[in-house]
């Protein structure tokens, strides 16, 4: 098969899936008897066209970013690590424990130690699933829905049984300390300048963008990233070279943990401010679909999740203006993940194709 | 514990594997025939909805349980093209798949009904209702062997037979007949079936859309019988803990149905912690016998308890060589 030019191959396939995946929502919507005008006006006009809708349009990129990193450094190992909601929620849970016990003198330093928290509970999680892929060869893929649902019992215990505290009703922790308060885009200068009203959008963002890149070099520019990369790309060459496979993947599958639990930074710390129940809320899985739209580059990846973050700020607007239920976001987040991630070759054999009509055009009277 | 309580657990715990059976069966076909399927959950979902709808809509159960099988065959036709003929990662379009039913059903429900997602209660023939098989009434007073027939074995909606014959069929079409033998020469080795000259596209797809008619029944299952009607995430994980019973059972039909019954009788377990308290001396939440099945699920992939050999050729899409 002829290949792709690398301009078509990195912008056109995702934006050509992006569009399939947008016409089949819409005739979604046309099949529900709305109209899909009205959807992307309304979420446009609730995400994007107020200092309001961005701070929480941005508040989801954020936490989609760690999540999307979290898919992204798994798969350039060749593992593909769906327990992303499992490790965010458990990533949650350390910052609760860090913010609930340790009496921080400022929040600088609550963020500092809530992050670290935040990655090693994260890490912690895929551990096990990462030992069995490397030692005993059981799929990463099933081990970790398998402990994302252990995860979820394991909270539920946490929040009802452990952490509640006494005479409260509702399963979650007590709210944090006020020192551990971290300040939202509102607060922060210069961007208080946009951000005039209160918003969840937090320095998180901040963060969560500096991790990007800090992705980014590790991947392409240390001999940790390269030797990830080789493994991902073929595990018998890399065997051959001296890589450890057991190395490999236990580093890259806990840094993908690490990642997905950091996102509790964003959502516990910088805006529910105590950990409730289901604290993740999907964000873990939208990391696939993240990574997937991203190709896999942390650039494509803050992207990806600033498009998720639209859709599902947009999506919740549908949710309360519309007649269209806030699952439509559910619906958009499918059909990106089966376009950008399953049906990639069909893409790509649709372009080849189009490619090659304008390569060779067949000279005029050959039969 | 007395005798009665028993017995009322071992009947829910039959009544709840139900499902589990139907999609773990599903499941079977598939990853048998080379073809991961971590869309179980999802064809559920679809087939629960379909089969809530239609049912209340024409007042049949029997049209609601062929709209449910449609439904979900419908979503096993997108699995097929997508991972067989578009050579796409199984398991990320079982994930997109997933999500498609997860949003959709609520969709299409809401659309349908106003209800917030939900499909109205079904009544009288829209619902598949419990049998009373012949001689329970008869049998019930007589001691031990009676109430365990007349209360665990009788009183269950077809479907429930349904699964254990299905089970039972499924053993004997992947052992006995020349169609399982190719599917699950097909999942080991797709090169040697092609040359022997059977299609394995052929093969495959029609292991898909077997899975997709179990599913289906398993999920109208869950909307007709267990419950009346569809709500929102009412599989509420079962494709997964069927994948998980699929895998303890190493991919076996009857091992398979007694891994569904023990985590069936987890699920039974979580809703009575009464019962729970009164026989250990400690206090165990419910959320860990939900727990259960995933963590003894983890024990067997880990080797632990007997190796779980996936299919060899799972999960790869076949390309013939030119």
């Amino acid at each position: 098969m002829d290949r792709l030019p690398r301009w078509a191959d990195l912008a056109l396939v995702p934006l050509i899936s992006l569009l399939l995946a947008a016409i089949i929502s819409a005739l979604v919507i046309l099949a529900i008897g709305q109209d899909p005008w009205e959807a992307i006006t309304v979420m446009v006009q609730g995400s994007l066209m107020s200092a309001y809708g961005w701070g929480y349009t941005l508040y989801y990129t954020t936490s989609f970013i760690f999540t999307g990193l979290c898919v992204t450094i798994a798969f350039h190992a060749g593992l593909f690590n769906i327990g992303g909601e499992g490790q965010a929620q458990l990533g949650g849970l350390g910052v609760a424990l860090a913010c609930l016990f340790i009496p921080w003198p400022h929040w600088s330093l609550a963020l500092i130690g809530a992050s670290l928290a935040a990655a090693a509970f994260g890490a912690a999680w895929i551990a096990i699933p990462a030992w069995l892929q490397a030692r005993r060869g059981s799929h990463i893929v099933i081990t970790t829905i398998m402990f994302n649902y252990i995860a979820s019992s394991l909270m539920i215990f946490m929040l009802v049984d452990v952490l509640r505290p006494p005479g409260q009703q509702d399963p979650s922790t007590a709210n944090f300390p006020a020192v551990t308060h971290i300040p939202s885009l509102d607060e922060l200068p210069l961007f208080n300048l946009i951000f005039t009203k209160p918003v969840p959008a937090n320095i998180s963002l901040l963060i969560a963008l500096a991790v990007a890149a800090g992705v980014w070099v590790l991947l392409w520019h240390t001999r940790l990233g390269y030797q990830i990369r080789a493994f991902g790309k073929s595990e018998a060459g890399a065997r051959y070279a001296g890589i450890s496979a057991t190395k490999i993947t236990m580093i890259a599958l806990m840094l993908s943990g690490a990642l997905a639990g950091m996102m509790a930074i964003n959502n516990v710390m910088g805006e529910a401010e105590r950990l409730v129940g289901n604290s993740a809320s999907g964000a873990g899985f939208i990391g696939i679909a993240v990574a997937l739209m991203g190709r896999n580059h942390p650039i494509g990846v803050v992207l990806a999740a600033l498009l998720f973050g639209f859709l599902f700020q947009g999506g919740a607007e549908l949710g309360m203006w519309t007649k269209i239920p806030i699952e439509m976001r559910i619906v958009v987040q499918g059909l990106v993940i089966l376009f950008t991630g399953a049906l990639d070759m069909m893409v790509r054999m649709m372009l080849t194709r189009i490619f090659a009509l304008f390569r060779n055009p067949r000279p005029v009277g050959a039969a | 514990m007395d005798y009665a309580t028993i017995l009322q657990l071992l009947d829910t715990t039959i009544r709840l594997a139900t499902p589990l059976m139907f999609a773990c069966i599903a499941g079977l076909y598939s990853e048998r025939s080379g073809v991961f399927d971590i869309g179980l959950e999802g064809k559920m979902l679809v087939a629960a909805m379909c089969s809530g709808a239609v049912a209340f809509y024409t007042g049949s159960v029997w049209a609601g349980l062929g709209a449910g099988i449609l439904g979900s065959m419908a979503f096993a036709l997108i699995h097929g093209l997508t991972s067989i003929t578009f050579r796409g990662n199984q398991l990320i379009a079982g994930v997109a798949l997933n999500f498609l039913a997860s949003g959709l059903t609520v969709l299409v429900a809401q659309a349908l009904f106003r209800q917030g997602g939900r499909t109205p209660p079904l009544t009288g023939d829209a619902r598949f209702n419990p049998i009373t098989l012949p001689g329970a009434e008869a049998m019930k007073d007589v001691p031990l062997i009676g109430p365990l027939y007349y209360e665990v074995i009788s009183g269950h909606s077809v479907l429930v037979y349904a699964a254990f014959g299905v089970v039972a069929l499924t053993w004997w079409v992947m052992y006995r007949t020349r169609f399982g033998l190719r599917l699950r020469a097909v999942g080991e080795n797709p090169a040697a079936v092609d040359t022997a000259g059977v299609s394995v596209t052929g093969l495959r797809f029609s292991a898909v859309m077997i899975t997709g008619i179990l599913c289906g029944l398993a999920g109208a299952y869950m909307a007709t019988a267990l419950q009346a009607g569809f709500g929102k995430e009412m599989t509420a994980g079962r494709g997964y803990i069927a994948l998980a019973a699929l895998i303890f059972a190493k991919w076996r039909p009857v091992a398979a149905m007694w891994a569904c019954l023990l985590f069936g009788f987890f699920q039974a377990l979580a809703l009575r912690s009464d019962v729970v308290g009164s026989i250990v001396p400690f206090r165990i939440p419910g959320s860990f016998l939900e727990a259960l099945p995933y963590v003894l699920t983890v024990f067997v992939l880990a080797g632990f308890v007997g190796k779980a050999i996936p299919p060899r050729a799972g999960g790869e899409p076949y390309v013939k060589e030119r």
